[in-house]
């Protein structure tokens, strides 16, 4: 497939327009990329609002988990009981709602990881999620998320994509963790990214832009066009859910849908993002059915179902969840559970060392949890992120993606082949 | 395009008058006498080029209103709001009834969803205590809303524009985030307390005004700031020189409460609470002495060792308002930027630091800068930039002179600056309601319509502000998203926005499309299209004979719903944009329109 180089004009000539350095760093990314090829993608879920790690990755094998949660522990696992944990190891085991996932973890595709999170004491959905979306926990000052700065350092690399869907974030605003210098395309939905203009208006539109000066608004113009164009000649609607998959109808599974649809058209996406919501349980929670369960079900039917519509392309595909922390590992006096620390999560794809619960467990005698009260972190995530992005997309020098941290030499979990 | 100079010297002659009455601005008139003398912009652009970017944009007629008056006195009138009558604002802002609140009432009046679901006995919870869940959450935003329509229908309606447009430049500057824990009961307090009292007054008293204001102070974490443990804080202080054998009642209850709060600030590990330095970074680094501001690390500490015990009153305790902590601050002697701060004082150790930092030679220049950057071009001439600084410290600081000696500068009106800068989606969408002559809407949707074209109001969630500069307001997903909204216009489906709202759309719907297009490219676009774009809206294939319908633009459905006020747009049915209508809408989806 032919990519277009967006803004054709050197840097000279946009200094001389006086466009401000931002724009010319992005516009250099683009002018200096070659084609594409059929890449790895990696594609991050965010489950916004701390998700219960301990009731999603459930250690069944540990007798303090059921006196810390009478009410809300899953049950140890029965095979013959759908109301029970869904066994892994022996001691792990998956929510009951998740058992669509634990099909993968025995075909050695995924594997969750636990006791994993940031480092930051802070028990604030915004701190939190801000940390692990710029990268720098306890560090505020961070202007640009830590996706967006592997997409600028990466930015010259052979392997990557001059197209404008290499980053795609399916929400309705720019999310923290792409957003920065780099270019991202933020879709709310993939139905919805046309002009939505009866035809004669559009093409005119369009000739406004094409036409005309070579300016910040006109180049911007010409580069939506494209994508615009790119994305109706790739027709990713075509493809309809292949293998069975069915997608829920939630927005969560929609975007799903999305991402596997644009995977599959070959437009050059290298990063995507969506985001869902509703952890924040601090109120009936529920056990193996309830609230949290409902979520889960959602949640693990989507990315059930994006692994099967794309099959064999799971090999060059990596799924990797995460939540801004876990939860208290008592539960609390409302049937739910309060802000915590460490969490867990999932890693799905061809790539990853699957069949197996990475992570060092701290345990949940009341020495061992975090403050008293957590579970402990023993992974700090971005010791995931960086075997990910080293090993998966195959980024080079990190230390501009996570300042003061990529320096330090350490061995990585090993999650990934 | 000539640039006739002689009616700009009569001008500048009957502004130095009025400036003269007004007292302070004295001293910068010679400077702006001098400057009006060489502008380069014709009369019809100057009055364009002031209504873009000292409001938000024209309305119908309104160039010719400016001329009317004259650009200089103008300016001078909207540098000085409070002379300027404004009550069809004043009636549409009647119907709204949480902007007088204090945080505490909004708290009552609308608890967050926690506190109603906790409310709950224990069990699992059922479909209808989930909808009631949910139903609370919606409720304990509703006031947001309010806010934001009431932000949107100011910047519509109101006649002091240039104090609107300075409210957004200054709310972006101290920018707060409505989705961190609580903070949203704090918003209209915010801006209506600590902001817009102040857009036009000192530096100093804006700077202390957000320092105190509890939205801030939670926003930055400097509510949780206390002393670090070892540190001799000034209840300790207090408490030795009452004789200091034993604690007073009233030391020792506060200790409880320091202890209380170390808890909150750190739960379940009381031992090692202690400085937050979040807001003393932002304080130095965005809110006054800018990045290469010259401030050390160490700087930084010490600034938060100095606003420790900083916090407010809990506003569940039905407490409103900034609290000092003289328990929290720590009481040891620091240094500030070379300055000393003697031990043993409370909270003039913040106010010293505010002092220091509001005069500080570096805060002129990055407050001068941005200014220009919003006023004048992404790339202001230094010599402009440094004239501003030099009135802001010459002034102490007074934002008035700094924002005059930029609008009144020969810089300002330029044929560089002219059209020179991006619209923000706010800026778009409120220009294009007053394009047309629309009015505000008293729900929240325009404010969500600006949300989905990338700038939620109060929704930024990093402490740096929404961009100044253009090129982050253009890029594929943005200017996609704005081209679509000139086709909802047109087929009438943005209220306040409608195409057939604009007063000339019934005079001008049968008339030949030629002068159609002459009036909307003089309306909207200020009568300067390119040829390309001219020749565009002229064309004319009919666009009846599509046959792709028209489409929901908008799907404004938030997903974080943990951290944003949300709601579900309903799309009225819609007609095909067609004729007067199509050239309305591919106007304002033009590039023309994108800038200002």
């Amino acid at each position: 497939m032919q990519r277009r180089v967006f803004v054709k004009s050197g840097a000279l000539a946009l200094v001389t327009l006086g466009l401000s350095p931002s724009f010319l760093r992005r516009t250099v990314f683009a002018s200096s990329l070659p084609a594409a090829r059929k890449g790895k993608v990696l594609v991050c879920l965010f489950q916004r609002g701390a998700a219960d790690a301990l009731n999603v990755v459930v250690p069944h094998g540990e007798q303090a988990y059921y006196a810390l949660r009478p009410n809300i522990a899953i049950p140890r696992p029965r095979a013959s009981d759908t109301g029970t944990a869904v066994d892994l190891d022996g001691f792990f085991g998956l929510h009951p709602s998740l058992s669509p996932l634990a099909r993968y973890y025995r075909d050695g595709i995924m594997a969750p990881v636990h006791a994993v999170g940031s480092p930051s004491a802070t028990r604030s959905h915004f701190d939190a999620q801000d940390y692990l979306e710029s990268g720098t926990p306890d560090l505020k000052s961070t202007r640009a998320g830590w996706l967006n700065r592997y997409l600028a350092v990466s930015g010259t690399c052979e392997a990557c994509s001059a197209s404008p869907f290499r980053a795609v974030a399916m929400t309705a605003q720019t999310p923290r963790i792409l957003d920065g210098p780099a270019p991202a395309v933020v879709i709310s939905s993939l139905g919805a990214f046309s002009v939505r203009a009866p035809d004669a208006s559009a093409d005119r539109l369009e000739a406004m832009y094409r036409t005309g000066t070579t300016d910040l608004v006109h180049a911007s113009g010409k580069e939506m066009f494209d994508a615009v164009r790119m994305l109706k000649s790739a027709n990713p609607l075509k493809y309809g859910a292949a293998n069975g998959a069915d997608y829920p109808r939630s927005q969560f599974g929609q975007r799903l849908k999305d991402i596997a649809q644009l995977i599959k058209s070959d437009v050059g996406m290298e990063l995507a993002f969506a985001d869902v919501g509703g952890w924040d349980t601090h109120v009936n929670q529920g056990g193996a059915s309830g609230q949290l369960a409902g979520r889960l079900r959602d949640f693990a039917d989507s990315i059930d179902a994006f692994v099967t519509d794309l099959g064999d392309r799971m090999d060059d595909v990596l799924v990797m969840t995460m939540s801004e922390f876990g939860r208290m590992a008592r539960q609390n006096g409302t049937g739910g559970t309060d802000h915590g620390h460490a969490g867990s999560m999932f890693l799905l794809g061809g790539g990853v060392r699957g069949g197996k619960v990475h992570g060092r467990w701290p345990g949940l005698e009341r020495e061992q949890l975090y403050e008293g009260r957590d579970l402990a972190l023993t992974t700090d995530f971005r010791t995931v992120f960086s075997e990910v992005l080293t090993t998966h997309l195959g980024a080079g020098d990190l230390s501009q993606v996570f300042p003061g941290f990529a320096a330090i030499p350490r061995a990585g979990l090993g999650l990934l082949r | 395009m000539r640039f006739p100079i002689s009616s700009v010297l009569v001008a500048a002659g009957a502004f130095a008058g009025t400036a003269c009455a007004s007292g302070p601005a004295v001293q910068s008139r010679p400077e702006v006498a001098a400057q009006g003398s060489v502008r380069e912009l014709s009369a019809d652009a100057q009055a364009l080029h002031v209504l873009n970017r000292l409001a938000f944009g024209a309305r119908p007629n309104e160039v010719e209103r400016v001329k009317a008056v004259g650009v200089d006195r103008w300016m001078e009138q909207q540098l000085h709001p409070s002379r300027v009558p404004d009550a069809t604002l004043e009636r549409s802002l009647a119907s709204y009834s949480t902007l007088d609140k204090q945080a505490s009432e909004l708290l009552q009046a609308y608890p967050p969803p926690g506190l109603v679901a906790a409310a709950r006995t224990a069990g699992p919870e059922s479909a209808a205590d989930s909808v009631r869940r949910q139903q609370a959450a919606r409720a304990s935003r509703r006031f947001v809303g309010e806010l934001l329509s009431a932000r949107v229908a100011r910047a519509v309606e109101s006649e002091r524009q240039l104090q609107e447009v300075m409210t957004d430049f200054w709310l972006n500057h101290f920018s707060v985030f409505v989705g961190k824990n609580q903070l949203r009961y704090y918003l209209p307090e915010y801006e209506r307390d600590a902001i817009r009292p102040h857009v036009f007054g000192k530096f100093r008293e804006l700077l202390g005004a957000v320092a105190h204001s509890p939205a801030m102070l939670v926003y930055l974490d400097n509510a949780q700031s206390v002393a670090d443990s070892g540190r001799e804080t000034q209840g300790q202080r207090t408490v030795a020189r009452r004789g200091g054998r034993t604690r007073s009642r009233p030391a020792a209850r506060r200790m409880q409460e320091l202890q209380a709060q170390r808890a909150r600030v750190a739960p379940g590990n009381a031992r090692s609470p202690g400085i937050n330095e979040n807001y003393a970074r932002e304080l130095l680094e965005l809110h006054t002495l800018g990045v290469d501001g010259g401030y050390s690390q160490q700087d930084v500490i010490e600034v938060a060792r100095a606003l420790t015990g900083w916090s407010i009153q809990p506003p569940r305790l039905g407490g409103d308002g900034f609290r000092f902590n003289a328990f929290a601050h720590d009481a040891e002697p620091k240094t500030v930027l070379g300055v000393h701060l003697a031990g043993g004082r409370g909270i003039e150790d913040g106010e010293q630091v505010l002092d220091i930092l509001a005069r500080h030679p570096s805060t002129a220049q990055h407050i001068a800068r941005k200014l220009a950057v919003r006023l004048v071009s992404d790339t202001p001439p230094q010599s402009l930039v440094d004239r501003a600084a030099a009135t802001f410290r010459r002034t102490d600081g007074d934002i008035r002179e700094v924002v005059r000696t930029i609008v009144f500068s020969p810089e300002f009106h330029s044929r560089d600056a002219y059209r020179a800068k991006v619209k923000s989606s706010f800026e778009f969408v409120v220009s294009a309601v007053r394009a047309l002559g629309g009015r505000a809407d008293s729900t929240p949707l325009t404010s969500l319509i600006i949300s989905r074209l990338g700038q939620t109001l109060y929704g930024h969630q990093a402490p740096d502000g929404w961009p100044e500069v253009g090129d982050a307001w253009m890029n594929t997903g943005a200017i996609l998203n704005r081209i679509n909204f000139g086709m909802t216009v047109a087929s009438n489906r943005v209220p306040g926005a409608r195409a057939t709202s604009w007063p000339r759309y019934e005079a001008l719907r049968e008339a030949p499309r030629e002068q159609q297009v002459e009036e909307v490219v003089d309306a909207l676009l200020g009568g300067q299209a390119s040829p390309e774009t001219r020749d565009i809206l002229r064309s004319g294939v009919n666009p009846l004979a599509s046959r792709e319908g028209p489409q929901p633009a908008f799907d404004m459905v938030d997903p974080d719903e943990d951290a944003t006020p949300r709601a579900r747009v309903r799309r009225p049915a819609a007609a095909s944009p067609a004729g007067l209508a199509q050239i309305i809408g591919l106007a304002l989806g033009s590039p023309e329109f994108q800038r200002r």
